[in-house]
């Protein structure tokens, strides 16, 4: 391993480090899991001591797409959209089971998980996922974002 | 409504005689303030708001479809998910609607138990709707403080129920189990700590200024308006009427529980903030009265002889000091369903036809397991006579409705909800015409749009 | 006042339009025919002794699948009404055909009844006479039938992106 390799190794973990640190999510909230965001967000779970406590409510500003609540037929366009405008590095967590893969919602109005729309990351099963279990999440997501991977 | 190329071409279509343009500004429904999932397509004159069309469906989950397809009690994690931020209310509503089908009638315990959650489940409503429309207007601290006092009211609810938010607690003819042990001091504990953190908002926003002024005027619906609206709740209450369910037309224990209406004059903002914060000192008040009046004493069980708590009881097992521990009785928790006759019968009705015998029957006697088998067989199961019946319940935001309507079978043919937000999020427009672009957000925020009761 | 006497007012005043009553588990339900809607909806608001002054709602049931029913008119369209004043409550029903699903709007003696009507033409499919704006409420345009029917099959999907699983 030569030096120059030493560098930018080095350097893309501390982009990683410093990444990982400074998430702006984009909420994208519809339902009940919105309950247990709000939750895991205020000062009960605090989920600014992971850096990332300021949500962006732009998607032009934010890296991390928070998927939170049922995604619906109708909602699916705007979803998508709002997906395509958000700059990479983007990540896409799926929160909550109807984001997973539909839920319950076996029906015609639901989609069933948001990964047949867009790409995700990390996917937060529950319903909702105790705050305890969107944490985990993150620091998997955390995980993610400091090595680097992305997935177009 | 118009897409892309629409507004793009009808923006500055002129308007007003004076060569003024009008502009389409479309808000949500990815918009914090929207909540997420309500479009309004507002067309605006400088500021002022000319003409709104409000678009709503994005959370359409077909709960009414959903229904249909499994027994009754198969519905109730469906209703928790309805106004999910007081899903006690929405449970217990169907429950009532179903025994009303059947012609049977709770024991009084449960008429207690299901007034003090659904008081808790309007508190943690409340306090989401105050709390996230500060938010809105800027004071993100009352958001804190308020999300805070949930958290309390949360842990009340988990260890009653078991799950925070989507409880199904409740069940056709009861709740799921009884209350805890010493469920009373943690009620009064983390009321004190709610009355802490409501006396803390009140010095910070009630005679706020910029709150005054962004709350006063703005949002009003005269009297005649909410009623010809269909508005209920706390926007009626607001407006000057002193209609609540609780009062008017008592279910369960409300009539034998007294507490205050909260009233509005003017049926602006302001006051439907006042109304809800008067209205959380006296659920805590309700909550409180049923929590001494319960019937069937305190919640400790009595058992005779010497007994042990389950993990002690473990413990002397792995231990070896098996000797006489089979007769030994164990103490377990009141709120674990289906384990003990006694509490099982003081919150479920004595009636074979509705309620799932216990742990022991069901074991232990054969009159026992068939009562359980035709409960839970396909095609058996509750079976209300054929017919149709409408429950009401106060709910957070006003007359929570659930009509039921049973063939016979053992699925319900048609379940509708009557959701107690349709009706302000309908009269949006009338509330937000003539205002400006920054009242929307108040507005909104006082109507408590829950998505899953609005859209269902 | 009490429910029965409710039913004999609404008797008294429609005549043969009001088709049937009844009582079941205490509500009380009267079935109008659809000529006689609107003078029933009418006379439900503004008769002083009645003062139905809320709407509390408009749905429907789909009895195509109803055992007894089947041969009957298919939808009925239940109004809920609630008097502030006296503190009462009646339910009215009208038989629709299924090869002619109209009926009169409410929409000039209430407001809401525009939001419900919607609602029950796009879950039921039926259109409502005179309604200003009568366009799906809940689902979007592109969706093709009307879900709550007994025949449409519940997970049919009509994704607009996506797969169409």
């Amino acid at each position: 391993m030569g030096v120059g390799t030493f560098f930018t190794s080095k350097l893309d973990e501390a982009i990683g480090w410093a990444r990982k640190y400074s998430i702006f999510q984009y909420p994208f909230v519809t339902a009940c899991c919105g309950m247990e965001y709000m939750a895991t967000a205020c000062s009960h779970y605090d989920v600014d001591r992971f850096g990332a406590g300021l949500p962006r409510f732009s998607p032009r500003q934010a890296d991390v797409l928070f998927v939170v609540g049922t995604i619906s037929h109708k909602m699916a366009p705007v979803l998508k959209r709002i997906y395509e405008q958000m700059c990479e590095p983007k990540w896409v967590v799926a929160f909550g089971v109807c984001t997973c893969t539909g839920g319950f919602y076996d029906n015609y109005a639901t989609v069933q998980g948001i990964d047949t729309i867009i790409p995700v990351d990390v996917y937060i099963p529950g319903c909702p996922p105790r705050p305890e279990s969107v944490i985990d999440g993150l620091m998997k997501l955390q995980d993610k974002i400091a090595a680097g991977a992305q997935r177009y | 409504m118009a897409d892309a190329r629409e507004l793009f071409l009808s923006e500055g279509v002129p308007s007003g005689g004076d060569g003024s343009q009008h502009l389409h500004v479309n808000i949500g429904p990815a918009h914090p303030a929207m909540h997420g999932i309500v479009r309004i397509f507002a067309e605006l004159d400088g500021e002022t708001v000319v003409k709104t069309d409000v678009e709503i469906g994005y959370l359409h989950r077909a709960f009414e479809k959903d229904c249909e397809a499994g027994p009754y009690n198969n519905a109730i994690p469906y209703t928790d998910r309805l106004n999910y931020v007081s899903p006690l209310i929405n449970n217990f509503a169907y429950s009532s609607a179903v025994e009303k089908l059947l012609g049977v009638e709770i024991t009084d315990r449960c008429k207690y138990i299901r007034v003090i959650m659904s008081e808790i489940s309007r508190i943690c409503d409340h306090l989401t709707c105050v709390g996230a429309g500060s938010m809105e207007l800027g004071a993100f601290t009352v958001f804190l403080y308020m999300i805070k006092a949930r958290e309390f009211l949360w842990e009340l609810v988990e260890e009653v129920t078991g799950a925070r938010l989507t409880i199904s607690y409740g069940r056709v003819g009861g709740v799921k189990a009884d209350l805890p042990a010493g469920f009373d001091l943690k009620v009064k504990k983390a009321f004190a700590e709610t009355r802490q953190v409501l006396e803390e908002v009140h010095t910070l926003v009630t005679g706020n200024r910029i709150f005054m002024d962004r709350m006063v005027g703005v949002g009003a619906l005269s009297r005649e308006d909410t009623i010809a609206w269909g508005i209920t709740g706390p926007l009626l209450r607001a407006a000057g009427v002193p209609f609540d369910l609780r009062k008017t037309q008592p279910y369960w224990a409300y009539d034998r529980i007294p507490f205050e209406i909260a009233l509005g004059k003017n049926g602006d903002n302001f006051d439907r903030y006042l109304v809800r914060m008067a209205e959380m000192e006296q659920s805590m008040r309700i909550a409180e009265q049923a929590l001494d009046g319960l019937p069937g004493g305190a919640i400790q069980v009595d058992w005779e002889g010497k007994a042990i708590p389950p993990d002690a009881y473990v413990d002397l097992g792995k231990q070896g000091k098996t000797e006489g521990l089979l007769l030994m009785p164990i103490t377990l928790s009141p709120n674990l369903q289906g384990q003990d006759r006694g509490a099982h019968d003081r919150v479920n009705v004595h009636d074979k036809r509705v309620v799932l015998p216990t742990k022991a029957d069901t074991y232990g006697s054969i009159e026992g397991l068939m009562n359980h088998f035709m409960l839970v067989m396909d095609g058996y199961g509750i079976r209300p006579p054929a017919g149709e019946a409408y429950f009401a319940a106060e709910g957070a935001n006003g007359e929570l409705g659930f009509f039921v309507v049973s063939d016979g079978s053992d699925r319900p043919y048609r379940v509708h909800c009557r959701p107690p937000c349709l009706p302000p999020v309908a009269a949006l427009p009338k509330m937000i015409e003539g205002e400006m672009v920054a009242d929307i957000i108040p507005t909104f925020g006082s109507v408590n749009m829950i998505g899953g009761e609005l859209d269902r | 006042m009490d429910g029965t006497a409710i039913l004999a007012r609404l008797r008294e005043r429609l005549g043969d339009r009001l088709l049937a009553t009844h009582e079941y588990r205490g509500d009380h339900t009267a079935v109008v025919s659809r000529e006689g809607l609107v003078a029933a909806l009418s006379l439900c608001r503004d008769d002083d002794a009645l003062a139905f002054d809320l709407l509390v709602d408009v749905t429907a049931v789909d009895y195509l699948r109803f055992p007894g029913r089947e041969d009957g008119p298919r939808f009925e369209v239940v109004y809920h009404l609630y008097s502030i004043g006296h503190g009462h409550r009646v339910r009215l029903k009208v038989p629709v055909e299924q090869d002619d699903p109209v009926v009169p709007t409410a929409t000039g003696l209430w407001p809401i009844a525009n939001w419900l009507e919607r609602e029950v033409w796009d879950m039921f499919g039926i259109r409502f006479d005179g309604h200003p704006d009568l366009r799906r409420l809940l689902m979007y345009e592109e969706f093709e039938g009307h879900p709550l029917r007994k025949d449409y099959p519940i997970n049919r999907r009509q994704p607009l992106i996506g797969p169409k699983v």
